[in-house]
């Protein structure tokens, strides 16, 4: 019956600024289920991408507590020699910028082979280049056999990003990490490369988890959401609840603020603030409730915990009880005045 | 990839036709002429300015300039009226022994600087950096010759293992193998002094190399691939690293020619910076005319040895 791929508990990854540790994620609980989408979303500096490098053991000096199980393994203890026989065989990561993540001075078939070898100590050499051209073929790449013998510069951004994901793919992983996949495309090729990774999803057979703060991009991949903030998970629902029915401020926040081409001139929701750096991060409270001020500070716990509000949907604080946007008051206030 | 080296090349050959023209006015334009300094003032002027005609020395410069080149490129540099023999020949043998310090000193280099960059890029901002960097820091902030000095008095004088100075020992043999050890022997203590200065160019140079290499996203690819630490650094880092080093070796080359003015004094070691040093004193133009031509050209055959290795290793610089 366990579903279960990946199961994170308590994460908690933290760094070091000057002389004490401060965490990027904070007591972080999720499960990825076998061949299911799971989006995460927030915006810069939320934690999503250090989640997902503690997930893959990439992070150099963070200090990692809590338990990633994978495969009978906890990830968060795993000795490099384990970890590297996982890393690239079982589980994989596509790569945010195509434009720096692969290696200048070897050619396309050099770095794709690299992860064959490393798993697949005993393939031959022809063995290999077939295998790699099959792999640029999966991937879409016109001409295979000329491409492999190219070297990342003289590829665009749209095809190297087709080679990363190439390489992630080359083993069959069962856990795919894909990090911003298309943020540093150009829209065209944004949409190419979703495709590419919904028609691998189709024959993949992996839990795909999907880094993103495109909506968009959640609306069309995911099965599952999960919203973070501020290095907590603020909500979770599948992706047709979160959409049609946001509960947590943030979430709603991060909804309000698409442009509505019915909108008129409307102006663009901003959500007041910044994320607050790492290092004067409150550690108490509610984490959104700075970008909030006109919410009354009672609305919040004081120890905000995820509440299963329906089967499958959480919401962290109870402030989403109590939220309204202060566009919709005014709102109210002229249709209050007028009748 | 034979494209750009062929065009490489073609644009070296302007630079030395317009190196050796600049060099050969400047020593035109220089107080007096060769023969300023072979002749008894007290012969009459007149017997000077006859003998200036006849041998070409009133022409106008550019004429000049065609006797001089043409009979270089037939390999005449002239006389040297100091040593009394053809500058062809002096600037052979001063040649080979400048050679044989640099690729000494090169070999030196190497040996302690690419361990040296390594451990102190890879284990930066640890008590092993600090000490290799320290080291650097007191190299760069010494003038050579202090090294070389301490070096000389401490190897040469008070342990007395290395002898003090000249290229080989008198009264050998050349071709024997006790003439190629002495001559081995009296390279290693100038080699070493010199060593230990152009080091820590190359320390520094590798050491923020692999600090940069390794944060660069292409290595935690490499890690996301399942790649051992090992592999990681020796595949991925240290080759990206290596490039500038492999740019900088053509203009150490360069080096192997110009020999060095300041350890050749200190050692009294027969090379081209000593000749240089002294045809300067004692204004042996032909000697100076030459040696500076020379020392122009390497350094542009270096800057070209440079740019072609850098393309063999870095594919970005090949240009179709």
């Amino acid at each position: 019956m366990n579903n279960a791929l990946l199961e994170i508990k308590n994460l908690k990854t933290s760094f070091r600024i000057r002389d004490d540790y401060y965490a990027a994620v904070d007591d972080v609980s999720l499960t990825v289920n076998k061949n299911e989408v799971l989006a995460i979303v927030g915006e810069s500096g939320s934690g999503k991408s250090a989640l997902a490098f503690s997930v893959m053991g990439l992070h150099n000096r963070a200090k990692i507590e809590g338990n990633i199980y994978f495969k009978d393994h906890d990830l968060a203890n795993l000795p490099a020699n384990k970890l590297n026989k996982l890393r690239g065989d079982d589980m994989a990561m596509i790569f945010q910028d195509p434009l720096t993540a692969l290696n200048p001075l070897m050619t396309i078939e050099e770095q794709i082979a690299e992860t064959l070898l490393l798993h697949h100590k005993n393939l031959s050499k022809k063995k290999r280049r077939e295998k790699v051209i099959d792999l640029l073929n999966q991937v879409g790449i016109p001409r295979p056999e000329h491409t492999c013998d190219q070297f990342p510069h003289e590829l665009s951004g749209g095809m190297r990003q087709r080679v990363i994901i190439a390489i992630a793919i080359a083993n069959d992983p069962e856990l795919l990490i894909a990090d911003e996949p298309t943020t540093a495309l150009d829209v065209t090729i944004q949409a190419q490369i979703l495709d590419l990774i919904n028609d691998l999803k189709e024959n993949m057979n992996a839990g795909i988890v999907l880094i993103t703060h495109d909506l968009g991009v959640v609306a069309e991949m995911a099965d599952r959401v999960a919203v973070m903030y501020a290095g907590q998970i603020v909500e979770i629902a599948d992706v047709h609840t979160l959409f049609a029915n946001p509960r947590h401020p943030y979430t709603r926040s991060l909804l309000h603020s698409i442009p509505n081409i019915d909108g008129g001139n409307d102006k663009l929701h901003v959500i007041q603030g910044i994320v607050p750096p790492l290092h004067k991060l409150p550690r108490e409270g509610c984490r959104f409730a700075a970008r909030i001020p006109w919410i009354d500070t009672s609305a919040h716990e004081t120890n905000p915990e995820l509440h299963e509000i329906k089967p499958g949907h959480f919401v962290r604080c109870t402030c989403h009880n109590q939220f309204y946007f202060p566009d919709e008051k005014k709102k109210e206030e002229q249709a209050d005045g007028i009748s | 990839m034979w494209k750009f080296i062929v065009r490489r090349l073609l644009i070296t050959l302007p630079q030395i036709v317009l190196l050796s023209i600049l060099v050969f006015v400047m020593a035109q334009m220089m107080p007096g002429d060769a023969l300023t300094g072979l002749i008894d003032p007290n012969i009459d002027p007149a017997a000077i300015e006859e003998q200036r005609e006849k041998m070409g020395l009133n022409d106008p410069w550019y004429i000049q300039y065609g006797d001089w080149i043409s009979s270089a490129l037939q390999g005449d540099l002239g006389q040297s009226f100091r040593f009394k023999m053809p500058v062809t020949d002096l600037v052979e043998q001063r040649l080979i022994n400048s050679f044989w310090l640099g690729l000494v000193t090169l070999i030196f280099t190497y040996i302690i600087a690419i361990p040296l960059g390594i451990t102190s890029g890879r284990y930066n901002d640890t008590m092993r950096d600090q000490l290799i960097t320290g080291y650097t820091y007191i190299g760069f902030a010494t003038p050579l010759f202090i090294f070389a000095l301490v070096m000389l008095w401490v190897g040469g004088f008070q342990l007395g293992w290395f002898p003090t100075g000249g290229s080989v020992a008198p009264g050998l043999e050349p071709g024997t193998f006790e003439y190629a050890l002495s001559k081995f022997q009296h390279l290693l203590l100038p080699g070493l002094s010199m060593a230990l200065i152009t080091t820590v160019n190359t320390v520094q140079y590798l050491r923020s190399e692999i600090i940069d290499t390794k944060q660069k996203d292409f290595i935690v690819t490499a890690r996301a691939k399942g790649a051992s630490e090992s592999r990681v650094y020796n595949r991925h880092i240290l080759r990206n690293s290596l490039l500038p080093i492999a740019a900088y070796f053509g203009f150490e080359i360069t080096g192997l020619i110009g020999g060095t003015v300041f350890i050749e004094t200190i050692y009294s070691y027969p090379g081209m910076g000593l000749l240089f040093m002294d045809s300067v004193l004692q204004r042996d133009y032909s000697v100076v005319t030459a040696v500076v031509l020379l020392f122009g050209i390497a350094s542009i055959l270096g800057a070209l040895l440079s740019d072609i290795i850098l393309s063999l290793v870095d594919p970005r610089i090949r240009i179709k």
